[in-house]
């Protein structure tokens, strides 16, 4: 039997939703991060409030490997209807934890697996005052027997109960009690694996923070000056929006009670679009959060924001779709309707973030990019990204003022002359003047239409004027391209061939790369941050015989503008496709890549 | 031959602007169309009540009725955006700022049809706006299908009668919450450019409703919308007046004869009672609504008011500057406040 593995350990836990295991999943997660070790969890959840199963995979990586990982090494099976499946899903030579306060179905023995049995319910019933938490507190005896056999020091837990229910001393204490009476059962029952070992990293995690993608673009909106949010919810992007709500106010709260931003839940998506479009032409930096159902709701207004230059910014959190899809499932499938939403020709600046530092700053950017290009602009987010707890860098203070592009004030009005024509691409950029209502200047004035409309915003079927909007409108994302985001070239640029991941593969892909180098097939790897793409990327095509693209969705979507883009290197793009509604391992980019030699 | 040296000296209103400056483009309406009738009318109104052509905002969406935005105060910006969504669009601008004059145009379609639900919960939220529902009872721009607001047994020109209740958007509206209700018809200046002044100066949802025939699509005999059949049809509640300067009235009146209510930005109307209600009477004018809809009569005039009720800005407590005039050193937290944040997500 091989050495036990440091710090090098995929827990899963399976049990009910709405069963109190939320709350000791986070316990047991915070207390691995406590310790030091590089660690995150993926939350695979029902589309259900109490009831459905639910899944929750904790990684400790030494590494570093934040990804979901391939195999799991240890489960536990607190959820009879799915302790069947659960087991096969457990590595050979793997660890099944189970409740023994009934004995174990015979069915569920596997002659590769090793059982541990805490009697979790017992010890709860026998030793818990009985209280409305009660009956949800047996997950926590599994989190005292898991810190027992894989070494996480009663005092972490001790520490994390504090700050998760710091006022609260009758919730800590009951839930400490648990935490012991499972950790003390291991240890007299001389229960032992030797799976691996958790071991504390002294300085370990120090200045990381442990947070949700949703969270962080909050926080970016909040920092990037939002004041007003429309909205519907939806999961997995409701969150998102909460966390706004939540936090906003600390900041944006006038001592006369005025609040500096306006937060509406509208009646429904159609809504929230136009909501946002009324706002952004206003001159508020405006936005709305939604995921795919949303996004379709969106597209006429999409349309009408991008056709009338309206600054407008769009989270958008993707689930699995089509339709309803799987509302809890992650998937990339929604990369064209934000890139060519609406009908029309018609396309998008796509910002693109990979983790929670980047969803920060490219959240406050969406606000700049908005106003100077004075168009839709997407923050392209995944349910992975922006509901699962990530460990990171802190976020980054904005290193640049507000960019609020083009507006012209009374001032600079009357500078120029007195004369304004709102669609006039007067720097040749593509990008005209913009004046705001309430601007008191009599030539401000102009009257926005989403029909036909010459430089002076006036209505018009002239075909060559027509024409020409339609092609200054696409000059002005030509020249976004060299102002968005730069991709980042992780691995330097070798010959051979090439990898390019983006948002929530990123992670994955490194991991897998590293895997592959291993195995000496060093692969270069471009990370995307934006659409459109510059010309990095076009070098990166260009100096690679073979470029995997790893995108989660079925039909290669990033693929398509891509080629579309470089019709010259079409043929060398090489989508890796993974779309089960999963968080990414490592080990399907690597097979994958495989595969395609 | 040549112009007179010295033009006549059109009469200026309290902003010195002469009616003119609240005129617009050219309208491309065809020639008699209701519509046309309303622009005028607000036209008047907004010259009368000395209304601010820089602090107006003109919303529309998709119909001939949307097309109006064009054709009056010039100097005023306007939005013409996607049909059956101004509703939601006008309550962006008012939380963007909420110390503009939006003055929104729709049509029976674009309100009742497709735009019902923003509508009603435009109406729900209490933002202030002047809406006007040019109502001709079909959708014009798309060559005279029934509407929601078309009225059962109404005949289409070249077509079978509307086997539908008709949706009356005073009634549902009052029942959503509405604080300023009136129906007028395009027709009738005397009557509709008093409330639009009053709806000026209403601090919530004005919601206008007047009857606009089409003269192209639904003018016909066996209309319900037609010039003809309205006319024959009108039941005024009263004769009104909007008198801008408050100062200027005197306090005496007869309570058994007229109703006055004060506005809450600026003016007073005066209602001379012809049917004996208090527009500030929920109970009676559903009442008077169900009675009119029992006799097939079209009630005009000002159904309902209160002038009491929060509006949408005020209840998100939006701040004396608005939203939109606010920049980085009030909207942008600092460099500690990041600090503490980033503090409180490490363990
Ligand atoms: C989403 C969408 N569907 C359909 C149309 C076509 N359309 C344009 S105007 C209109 C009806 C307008 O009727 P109404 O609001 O009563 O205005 P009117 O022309 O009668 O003044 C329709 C259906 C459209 N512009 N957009
Ligand atoms: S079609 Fe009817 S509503 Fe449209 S402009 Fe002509 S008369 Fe007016
Ligand atoms: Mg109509």
């Amino acid at each position: 039997m091989s050495d036990p593995a440091i710090n090098d350990i995929n827990i899963c836990i399976a049990t009910e939703n709405g069963s109190g295991s939320a709350s000791a999943n986070n316990i047991l997660f915070k207390s691995i991060f406590k310790m030091g070790i590089p660690c995150s969890a993926k939350n695979l959840f029902p589309s259900n409030i109490q009831g459905l199963p639910t899944w929750y995979q904790v990684r400790a990586s030494g590494r570093g490997y934040l990804g979901r990982k391939d195999v799991i090494d240890v489960m536990v099976i607190f959820n009879e209807t799915t302790a069947h499946e659960d087991v096969d899903k457990v590595r050979p030579g793997g660890l099944v934890i189970y409740d023994d306060s009934k004995p174990l179905p015979r069915e569920l023995i596997r002659d590769s697996l090793k059982y541990l049995g805490v009697p979790a319910w017992n010890l709860v019933k026998d030793n818990v005052k009985v209280t409305q938490l009660r009956a949800k507190q047996r997950n926590i005896v599994y989190v005292g027997a898991i810190a027992q056999l894989f070494g996480i020091p009663l005092d972490i837990l001790k520490d994390v109960l504090a700050d998760t229910f710091g006022d609260k001393p009758a919730v800590i204490d009951s839930n400490y009690l648990c935490i012991q009476l499972g950790y003390d059962h291991m240890e007299s029952s001389g229960a032992t694996q030797e799976l691996g070992r958790l071991v504390a990293v002294p300085e370990g995690n120090k200045d990381t923070i442990m947070t949700e993608g949703n969270t962080a673009a909050a926080l970016g909106a909040i920092f990037g000056g939002v004041t007003v949010v429309a909205w519907y919810p939806i999961t997995p992007s409701s969150s998102l929006v909460e966390e706004i709500i939540a936090r906003i106010g600390k900041f944006r709260t006038d001592n006369n009670d005025k609040h500096r931003f306006a937060i509406v839940q509208a009646e429904d998506e159609l809504a929230s679009v136009s909501m946002v479009i009324g706002a952004g032409f206003c001159g508020a930096r405006a936005m709305t959060s939604t995921s795919g159902p949303g996004l379709s709701l969106m597209q006429e207004g999409i349309g009408l924001a991008y056709f009338t230059e309206v600054p407008s910014v769009f989270f958008i959190v993707q689930r699995g779709g089509p339709s309803t899809g799987l509302p809890t499932r992650t998937q990339q499938a929604d990369i064209t309707l934000m890139h060519q939403g609406s009908h029309g020709d018609t396309r998008h600046l796509v910002l693109i973030p990979h983790d929670n530092p980047s969803v920060f700053e490219l959240s406050w950017k969406a606000f700049d990019y908005a106003e100077r290009f004075q168009c839709p602009v997407f923050v392209m987010m995944d349910l992975d990204l922006g509901m699962n707890m990530g460990i990171s860098a802190p976020l980054a203070y904005p290193d640049q003022p507000f960019d609020r592009g083009k507006v012209l004030s009374r001032e600079q009005l009357e500078a120029q002359g007195g004369t304004f024509k709102r669609y006039l691409d007067i720097d040749g950029d593509g990008i005209p003047q913009r004046t705001i209502p309430g601007t008191d200047h009599p030539a401000a004035a102009y009257f926005a239409r989403g029909s036909g409309h010459d430089v002076d915003a006036s209505y018009t079927e002239d075909n060559q004027v027509y024409k020409a909007l339609l092609d200054r409108l696409r000059k002005k994302y030509e020249t976004a391209r060299d102002f968005v985001p730069r991709p980042l070239i992780a691995n330097g640029a070798g010959n051979g061939d090439g990898v390019i991941s983006f948002g929530s593969s990123y992670t994955p892909t490194c991991e897998a790369l590293d895997r592959l180098r291993e195995e000496a097939r060093p692969l270069d790897h471009l990370l995307l941050r934006a659409l459109p793409v510059n010309g990095e990327v076009q070098q990166f095509l260009a100096d690679h015989e073979r470029i995997f693209l790893v995108e989660q969705n079925r039909d290669g979507q990033m693929a398509q503008i891509l080629r579309d883009d470089f019709p010259r290197y079409a043929a060398r793009i090489h989508p890796v496709l993974i779309y089960d509604g999963l968080p990414v391992t490592a080990g399907e980019i690597v097979n994958l890549i495989k595969g395609g030699n | 031959m040549s112009e007179p040296a010295v033009q006549m000296q059109a009469p200026a209103n309290g902003l010195h602007l002469i009616k003119k400056d609240y005129e617009g483009a050219q309208s491309t309406l065809c020639k008699g169309c209701g519509h046309d009738a309303i622009t005028a009318s607000i036209v008047t109104a907004a010259y009368e009540a000395s209304v601010d052509p820089k602090r107006v905002l003109k919303l529309s969406g998709i119909g001939c009725s949307a097309k109006t935005t064009n054709y009056f105060m010039n100097q005023s910006f306007g939005f013409n955006g996607i049909h059956g969504r101004m509703a939601a669009m006008a309550t962006g601008t008012g939380l963007a700022n909420h110390t503009l004059i939006p003055i929104g145009v729709s049509g029976d379609g674009d309100t009742a049809s497709i735009g019902l639900g923003n509508f009603a919960h435009m109406v729900r939220r209490n933002l202030r706006i002047t809406y006007i529902i040019e109502n001709n009872g079909v959708y014009g721009l798309t060559k005279g299908q029934f509407s929601a607001m078309a009225d059962r047994g109404s005949r289409l020109r070249k077509g079978g009668a509307n086997p539908w209740e008709a949706m009356d958007i005073i009634s549902l509206s009052l029942l959503m919450g509405a604080t300023f209700l009136a129906r007028s018809f395009s027709g009738d200046r005397k009557q509709l450019t008093p409330l639009i002044e009053a709806a000026f100066n209403h601090k919530g949802t004005a919601v206008l409703d007047v009857l606009s025939p089409c003269v192209t699509f639904n003018d016909h005999e066996g209309s319900t919308k037609s010039l003809k059949h309205i006319r024959a049809n009108r039941d005024a509640l009263h004769d009104i007046d909007f008198i801008p300067d408050f100062d200027q009235v005197d306090v005496d009146y007869d309570e058994g004869k007229e109703i006055r209510v004060r506005m809450h930005e600026a003016g007073m109307i005066t209602l001379h009672k012809i049917k004996d209600h208090d527009p500030r009477d929920r109970g009676r004018a559903i009442q008077l609504l169900e009675e009119a809809r029992g006799n097939n009569t079209f009630l005009t005039g000002l159904i309902y008011i209160d002038e009491n009720m929060p509006d949408f800005a005020e209840v998100e407590q939006l701040p004396e500057i608005p939203l939109a005039f606010l920049g980085e050193e009030e909207l942008r937290p600092s460099r500690q406040d990041l600090d503490q944040i980033n503090a409180s997500l490490m363990l």
